[in-house]
């Protein structure tokens, strides 16, 4: 067993437990507590897959700014501090779904990807590349402007939605 | 690697209504800005000129450049698609953004709002985008694009509890979806290596061709996929968002959702099955989509039957309406008829469903509900109405000589060309069955008694929406010819072009 999984080891166990916390916890805000955790645990995830650019934008916006926005937000909302029921009658049958969709989809994983142990090789300068990337009309400058409009009019949106 | 740089019109050109409807976006926000309350009609008048002049240039833009080779095919890196059914769909997505707006301008609440016009004009650029988006990442940037727009479009009216259950139920249903869907993207790309939809055909076949674990692997992503389209064009089982949000939604969004967003999924629909189905897959693929359809038409006529309000009732109609135009992407894997058939289907659809909107529109806003029992004596109350609700109804249920008749008739044909001949006689009998709860609505205007005597107010924009729409529906009809000629171009250009 070597150091690296380990570490994958126990940053998936963040990734995961941090999941399963989330929608398992009755109080909402220990829901978004795990979600820190949960996030961090990616993060993790990504340094291992050597994108450490990726990571630090995982903590920064992820970790840092939307988790501290879901705590203000519980915070300063009304009747949602104390422990609320998180389960319905139908909690069997989402279970039983949910159990199936995930042994479908852990049946395609581990058959497709089990023989892949080596992440591929990632260019030393793969930040510029990236910047590159996102400016270049032969690259990714359509997605990259479109996802900024979407932003705008989610803005707009929540405006919109939260205004008295 | 991102040396060669491309000439600055082969980047213009293939986003042209996008870059257009960025520009309005801004413009909008800025009236919106500017414009004193009493004024505010202009927003409407400024989004829907403004949609209908991008729709104009790109559409001759468009028809001078889509067959010069150094346009056609995919464009910006791969991203989307510059081709014939891409520049069909965009129209008729400008279209229904346009009548949209002109129908929000006198609707209650919204029509005031620049914030509201500003989204709308957003989610036409998501639409537009999924009507030529070639690549998975843009596939899916654009229909969250569209989405989230819709969902705050459905949930505009804050004081409605309705309009907030419509917007909340759309979002919910849409993140599920939208995750699976995610999903089954990231699978796409985990097998093959490749992002553009047109690179991935050749390895899912190898792999499908493989070993049963393989096959097993593309079959998983493939349904994954089909929960998310089908979420979007409300097919069955995916449709229990459409009736609460079809009611509670603001009539413009409900116009919009039900035209709009439907016919670009089915434009993505189309091009990512016909780009990414490996002929192997194609013949199970068939049988589920045929299974799919029926069950669709089907249950969407049944349940439309009991409705007695009339947005519960076309969305119950809008769902059967994907069940038909379904058929046509059944037949596609055989001919290029399926193609075309839906791109005329769906022409139709939204110029029809818009006009019925635009009625429902004029009578909710006297009465203050969407009942059918408000419809009563409508044919002794407002001509004009009448005769656009009997245009509109009769095109959606299909008869002569108004267009839905001939998109109903092309679709049938795709079916019967490709050796369907049973899901084309079990579309003619669902026909029969949707023809009696629209001639149920016809019946109310004539027959049934009415003491209210309010006016009906039908204001200039509403007028225009009517003319447009009505003038439309007659000419499809009548003048079928060039309509299908144009979207046999259109479904000729997604297999004639090399990528």
């Amino acid at each position: 067993m070597t150091v690296t999984t380990i570490i994958f080891a126990v940053m998936a166990i963040f990734t995961l437990g941090g999941g399963l916390g989330v929608v398992a916890s009755r109080n909402l805000f220990h829901a978004a507590l795990y979600l820190v955790l949960s996030l961090f645990g990616i993060a993790g995830l990504f340094i291992l897959l050597e994108a450490p650019f990726l990571a630090a934008v995982q903590v920064l916006v992820y970790v840092g700014a939307i988790a501290v926005l879901i705590t203000i937000t519980i915070m300063v909302t009304r009747r949602l501090m104390g422990p609320v029921e998180s389960l319905n009658r139908q909690w069997p049958v989402a279970a039983v779904a949910a159990a199936l969709v995930m042994a479908t989809l852990g049946f395609v994983l581990v058959n497709q990807f089990s023989g892949i142990s080596t992440a591929p090789d990632v260019p030393a300068d793969g930040l510029t590349l990236l910047g590159a990337a996102f400016v270049d009309p032969a690259g990714f400058l359509l997605p990259f402007e479109v996802a900024s409009v979407l932003l705008l009019a989610a803005l707009i949106g929540a405006i919109v939605v939260a205004r008295d | 690697m991102f040396t060669e740089s491309i000439p600055f019109l082969q980047v213009v050109v293939p986003i042209l209504p996008e870059i257009g409807l960025l520009i309005l976006l801004l413009t909008v926000l800025l009236v919106d800005l500017f414009t004193r309350l009493v004024r505010k009609r202009t927003l409407g008048v400024v989004t829907g000129v403004g949609m209908i002049v991008i729709m104009l240039a790109n559409l001759f833009v468009g028809f001078s450049l889509v067959n010069d080779a150094s346009y056609a095919g995919t464009a910006l890196g791969g991203m989307i698609r510059y081709d014939m059914l891409a520049l069909m769909f965009r129209t008729m997505v400008l279209i229904a953004g346009a009548l949209t707006a002109f129908i929000s301008i006198d609707t209650p609440v919204v029509g005031k709002q620049g914030e509201y016009f500003g989204i709308l004009t957003v989610a036409t650029m998501g639409l537009s985008l999924m009507s030529a988006a070639a690549d998975l990442m843009m596939v899916f940037l654009a229909v969250e694009t569209a989405s989230i727009s819709l969902y705050i479009l459905a949930g505009f009216l804050r004081d409605s509890k309705l309009s907030t259950e419509a917007g909340l139920k759309y979002y919910l249903f849409g993140a599920a979806t939208a995750g699976l869907f995610l999903y089954g993207l990231s699978l796409l790309f985990g097998f093959t290596g490749e992002t553009n939809i047109y690179n991935l055909a050749a390895p899912l076949g190898e792999m499908f061709a493989g070993d049963d674990t393989g096959a097993f692997a593309v079959a998983v992503a493939l349904l994954l996929l089909l929960v998310g389209f089908g979420f979007k064009v409300a097919a069955v089982p995916f449709h229990f968002w459409t009736p609460d949000v079809y009611q509670g939604a603001p009539t413009s969004t409900t116009a919009f959702i039900s035209t709009a967003s439907k016919a670009a999924s089915f434009a993505l629909l189309v091009r990512v099955f016909d780009a990414v189905w490996p002929v192997e897959v194609a013949v199970y693929w068939t049988g589920l989509l045929a299974a799919m359809a029926v069950i669709t038409m089907t249950l969407g006529n049944l349940l439309a039957i009991v409705q007695k309000n009339i947005k519960r009732m076309l969305a119950y109609s809008s769902i059967a309406q994907a069940g038909y135009t379904l058929i046509g992407v059944v037949a596609l894997t055989e001919t290029d008829l399926g193609t075309a058939a839906v791109a005329f289907y769906m022409f139709m659809y939204v110029l029809t469903n818009i006009a019925a909107f635009t009625v429902i529109s004029v009578i909710s806003n006297t009465t203050g509900t969407d009942e059918i029992a408000d419809f009563a004596g409508l044919s002794r109350r407002s001509f004009p109405l009448t005769l656009a609700m009997i245009l509109a109804l009769l095109s959606l249920s299909g008869v002569p000589p108004l267009a839905g008749f001939f998109g109903k008739f092309f679709l049938f044909a795709a079916a019967v060309d490709a050796g369907y001949t049973w899901l084309a006689i079990i579309g003619v009998l669902n026909a029969i069955v949707a023809l009696y709860y629209y001639l149920t609505v016809v019946k109310v205007m004539f027959v049934d008694p009415n003491e209210d005597t309010r006016p009906l107010v039908i204001t200039p924009a509403f007028a225009a929406v009517l003319w447009i729409s009505g003038v439309g529906i007659l000419l499809m009809g009548v003048i079928a010819a060039p309509w299908w000629n144009w979207a046999l171009n259109a479904a000729q250009s997604i297999t004639a072009m090399a990528p």
